[in-house]
């Protein structure tokens, strides 16, 4: 038995607790374990590399175990810290912001392979090119989610002319570009196409638009895998490759999820440009008739009456951080006996699962706040729903108007229900850019104004 | 300043206020004073203290006739009219149609006279439409008097002492007063079945819990202003024949039938003798003549046979408070339209189809009957050009082609692509093939396992991924033992940076999975 073969096999067990870990997660009852397989998975890998690394280290052991501690050190604070100080509400800058961390580190594994590599042959230099391209990518996109998300850049789409053919045009490039690393052996192509990776990644978020968000960031996250399980490959490291194989197919899968919810093609979406070509000029040359306005005090009447009632929260919700007064009136309603539940629709927000998760930190029980289609059939018999910084996920348009840009995109049927409440700031339209019809319908009122001033305005008067 | 008048309602069993306190209070926010007529509330249960409460201020006859604005209820009568300032504003449900004698007199005045019951039947123009507000209550109260007159319970009961079956009402017309007696007789718990004449409407009966009768030749297209118009002759022989059928089962028959003011003939004396004893008829259309044969507008009649028939026609003053309220809600609703500053100032816009269909008198001029307003209050039923069946099963068809084409496509296509990364892997070196071989595997297994991932959960899943891919920094721990001091620092770097994943990552995730609770 020699300490590599020891590595081998530590490494098979960690990857066996991360699929394990991944499992965890389906449910709400097993996803603490998950958690803490993943944990520990990490802790077993992280222990087998640190002492593969100390053997084969070429410097004094000593020197490198200073090095890695110091690192790790680095590491535990600045994860820890801002693990602790992340509101939920900015849970998806964060989860982009990590993202391009991997994609940093996957650029900077394959520049130090292809360096310490004397005398790779063309399979090797193949994989380093494309670790260090996937790398790229993910990295500047990230970076780019990241800022939109935290809206230190504005969300809108950037739309260059032939913004198709620039994203092609990198690509061939790069192809170009790989032939003449693997013909020439030299670190100048690498680098050449680094900077074309990295503008393409820049490129490819910039021009989609804020509602796209799930899909990019789940996209981004799928990309992250496939960076790990590129150095995986160039490493010969198999747990690296499993790893990867295994985040780069859930995001995948989530970026699937999402796309399905909008009824979008994937490679629609990562075109990008929605809502600025086809969305607005349809908006306008109908007449819906005339929108009414309540007051809160008068919803406050509403559900006081009521006997079941839903909520349907979007990323209003999120922005105004009405999370905690909307969680509040729920526990209230509840208790004086009325059913009140939440319908979730799978692109509410900016992150698959992101409305759950704020509903879950205003200590909402995750058993009432349910799926759109576990809810959907449910409408029917709801006195009223509280639509609360939704637009389209709520558009009745989608399934009555084959013209609609949304069209046949699953939406919460809410207007079924006997009242419906929209809070909203102003009769702007949504992201896609498609006026609402449900904001015309006879059992539907407006409520103006900032969502979590008007909910705890409602609280009050319950 | 300008000041809204509300009159004591003076005709006799009037019970109904054009303002409540709360509308008051609304009114107020639109910038006007309010004066109320001493006692105007006191039938609907709102003291005078209460409207001073609201900001009202409580004066006699004079001063609220002698307003700006006047809203009441009813028609002005007598010397009422002759109260009013010449160019003021009189809002009340004038019929229109029926007294041109007021209209004169109003014109005469320099009144502007707007007609409550004259509101274009536009989605637009629901919020301030008060028939539909007076057929509701009308509707709901007409179970309550059926109730009261029938002999038995709505509901079915089961007990010891055995057990008694549902009342059968039947509702003739599935208007805004049909839809009410609909909804408060099934929640009362009798069994209900409904017919109307257009058959469009069967989903809104069903919706209110009644079975829809149908009968389809009977039964006409939508018209294009929302309300049923008069049958043919073929029509009203079928039609006649579900009535007699239906009312014959039924314990309670409300009608609701009313065909632009005219109550049309529904029920025959026939069919009320094929009925049994004890049944009940509430004549919603009694005021327009009523829709049963036998109907006596505001009496209760009891037929030879002892079917009970009641013909009142102030249904919805039977429950002045809450109609008030509805009222003066509509009213609330029309001083809005009329005050786009919201500052007092009543501006009538005759370009407004809403406003210039109300408007029956201004300046001095006759304005009634108003421009015909094109729009449909129904929903967008079939109309002339709408795809035929056959454009449909066409569309369809072109469809089902496309998408068969679009799996061939698919299907060859990722044949190909199979071919070729065989090609392309048989090449490689065997080092290579069996870390491609683990590479597979995994995206199979990953495939399986997050698929059945939860919704709620894909957030912290995403924390959780992105924590474990965060074991690229496997990959730099290895290369930093390296000589070359270049490499050194390289992988130092994204070391760093994969490990702040790792704990960030780790630690979020663990963090929000902690935040999920079950209902205790």
């Amino acid at each position: 038995m020699t300490l590599t073969s020891l590595a081998q096999a530590v490494y098979v067990l960690a990857a066996l607790l991360f699929v394990l870990s991944l499992a965890g997660l389906s449910r709400q009852e097993s996803a603490r374990r998950g958690n803490a397989l993943g944990m520990v998975g990490m802790v077993l890998a992280l222990a087998a590399t640190i002492a593969l690394s100390l053997d084969a280290s070429e410097r004094p052991a000593s020197a490198t175990a200073a090095l890695i501690g110091v690192v790790l050190l680095v590491g535990a604070v600045v994860g820890t810290w801002q693990a602790r100080r992340v509101e939920m509400t900015q849970m998806p800058e964060l989860i982009a912001i990590l993202h391009s961390f991997v994609g940093l580190a996957a650029v900077l594994v394959g520049y130090n392979s292809f360096l310490t590599e004397s005398a790779p042959d063309a399979v090797h230099l193949v994989e380093v090119f494309l670790g260090v391209l996937i790398g790229a990518v993910t990295f500047t996109g990230s970076v780019v989610a990241f800022l939109k998300l935290s809206a230190r850049i504005p969300s809108a789409p950037l739309t260059l002319p032939g913004r198709n053919w620039m994203n092609l045009g990198a690509l061939v490039a790069s192809a170009g570009l790989m032939w003449w690393f693997i013909a020439a052996h030299s670190v100048v192509p690498l680098i050449l196409m680094t900077v074309v990776a990295l503008a393409l990644g820049w490129h490819l978020v910039a021009s989609i638009g804020g509602g796209d968000m799930p899909v990019v960031v789940s996209m981004l996250n799928s990309y992250s895998g496939w960076a790990a399980a590129a150095a995986g490959f160039m490493l010969s490291n198999d747990l690296l490759i499993v790893t990867g194989a295994l985040v780069g197919s859930s995001g995948a899968i989530l970026s699937y999820i999402m796309c399905r919810a909008m009824n979008r093609s994937f490679v629609s979406v990562i075109l990008g440009g929605f809502g600025t070509s086809e969305g607005t000029v349809v908006a306008s040359d109908h007449d819906y008739g005339e929108h009414r306005e309540v007051s809160a005090v008068d919803v406050a009447d509403m559900l006081r009456d009521a006997r079941r009632v839903i909520v349907t929260p979007g990323y209003g919700m999120a922005v105004a951080k009405a999370q905690y007064p909307v969680a509040e009136l729920v526990a209230k309603l509840r208790a004086r006996g009325v059913e009140v539940r939440f319908g979730v629709h799978p692109v509410a927000g900016r992150l698959p699962g992101h409305m759950n998760v704020l509903l879950a930190e205003a200590k909402v029980p995750y058993d009432i706040v349910l799926e759109m289609d576990e809810i959907n059939d449910d409408f029917g018999d709801t006195d009223v729903v509280l639509v609360i910084g939704a637009n389209d996920t709520v558009n009745p348009a989608a399934l009555d108007d084959p013209g609609s840009p949304i069209a046949g995109m699953p939406v919460l049927e809410v207007w079924h229900a006997k009242q419906v409440i929209v809070f909203k700031r102003s009769m702007a339209t949504g992201y896609a850019g498609v006026q609402n019809p449900l904001f015309f319908r006879d059992n539907t009122s407006m409520l103006f104004g900032d969502a979590k001033e008007q909910t705890e305005k409602i609280v009050h008067a319950v | 300043m300008t000041t809204i008048g509300v009159p004591r309602e003076i005709r006799a069993g009037e019970r109904l206020v054009a303002a409540t306190p709360k509308t008051v209070g609304q009114l107020r926010a639109l910038g006007y004073d309010v004066v109320v007529e001493a006692g105007a509330g006191a039938e609907a249960t709102f003291s005078d203290a209460a409207y001073e409460a609201a900001g009202a201020v409580v004066g006699d006859a004079t001063q609220v006739w002698g307003s700006d604005v006047v809203t009441a209820v009813g028609a002005p009568w007598g010397t009422q009219v002759d109260a009013m300032r010449p160019g003021a504003v009189l809002v009340a449900m004038l019929q229109p149609a029926t007294r041109a004698d007021l209209l004169e007199k109003l014109a005469a005045r320099r009144v502007t006279a707007l007609s409550l019951d004259a509101v274009p039947r536009i989605s637009r123009a629901q919020s301030l439409d008060v028939l539909s507000t007076l057929s509701n209550v009308a509707g709901y109260r007409a179970v309550i008097e059926a109730a009261e007159q029938y002999g038995g319970m709505f509901a079915g009961q089961v007990t010891a002492a055995g057990k008694t079956p549902p009342a059968k009402v039947f509702v003739i017309g599935a208007g805004v007063a049909g839809l009410a007696a609909i909804g408060a007789a099934d929640s009362l718990g009798a069994q209900v079945r409904a017919f109307d004449v257009r058959p469009e409407v069967g989903e809104q009966i069903e919706s209110m819990g009644a079975a829809f009768v149908r009968a389809d030749q009977a039964q006409q297209q939508v018209s294009a202003d929302g309300y049923a118009s008069a049958l043919t002759d073929e029509q009203e022989r079928l039609t006649a024949e579900v009535y007699a059928r239906e009312t014959a089962d039924a314990d309670v028959v409300i009608t609701t039938a009313l065909v632009r003011g005219q109550a049309p003939r529904t029920i025959t004396a026939e069919m009320v003798a094929g009925m049994r004893p004890g049944s009940v008829i509430v004549d919603l259309a009694a005021s327009g003549g009523g829709n049963c044969e036998l109907t006596v507008p505001g009496e209760r009649v009891v037929t030879d046979n002892g079917v009970v028939i009641v013909g009142w026609t102030d249904l919805a003053g039977r429950l002045p408070q809450h109609t008030s309220q509805l009222f003066g809600t509509n009213v609330v609703h029309l001083m809005q339209l009329l005050t786009p500053g919201k500052d007092g100032a009543l501006v009538l816009d005759l370009d407004d189809p809403v406003q210039r269909g109300m408007t029956v008198t201004s300046a001095g001029e006759l304005m009634w009957p108003p421009p015909p307003v094109a729009v449909s209050a129904a929903m967008p039923g079939p109309s002339d050009n709408a795809p035929t069946a056959e454009e449909l099963a066409r569309a369809e068809q072109v469809a089902h082609e496309a998408a068969a084409r679009r799996r061939q496509r698919r299907t060859v296509g990722f044949g190909l692509a199979a071919v070729l990364v065989t090609l392309a892997i048989s090449f490689a070196p065997p080092a290579f093939l069996g870390h491609f071989t683990v590479f597979v595997l995994a995206v199979v297994v990953g495939f399986y396992v997050i698929s059945n991932v939860s919704h709620s959960l894909h957030t912290p899943l995403m924390a959780q991924t992105n924590a474990i891919s965060g074991i690229i920094l496997v990959g730099a721990l290895l290369q930093i033992g390296s000589s070359d001091p270049l490499v050194t620092v390289l992988a130092c770097i994204a070391a760093a940076v994969a490990s702040i994943n790792i704990f960030g990552g780790f630690l979020v995730a663990n963090r929000m999975i902690r935040m999920f609770r079950k209902d205790a």
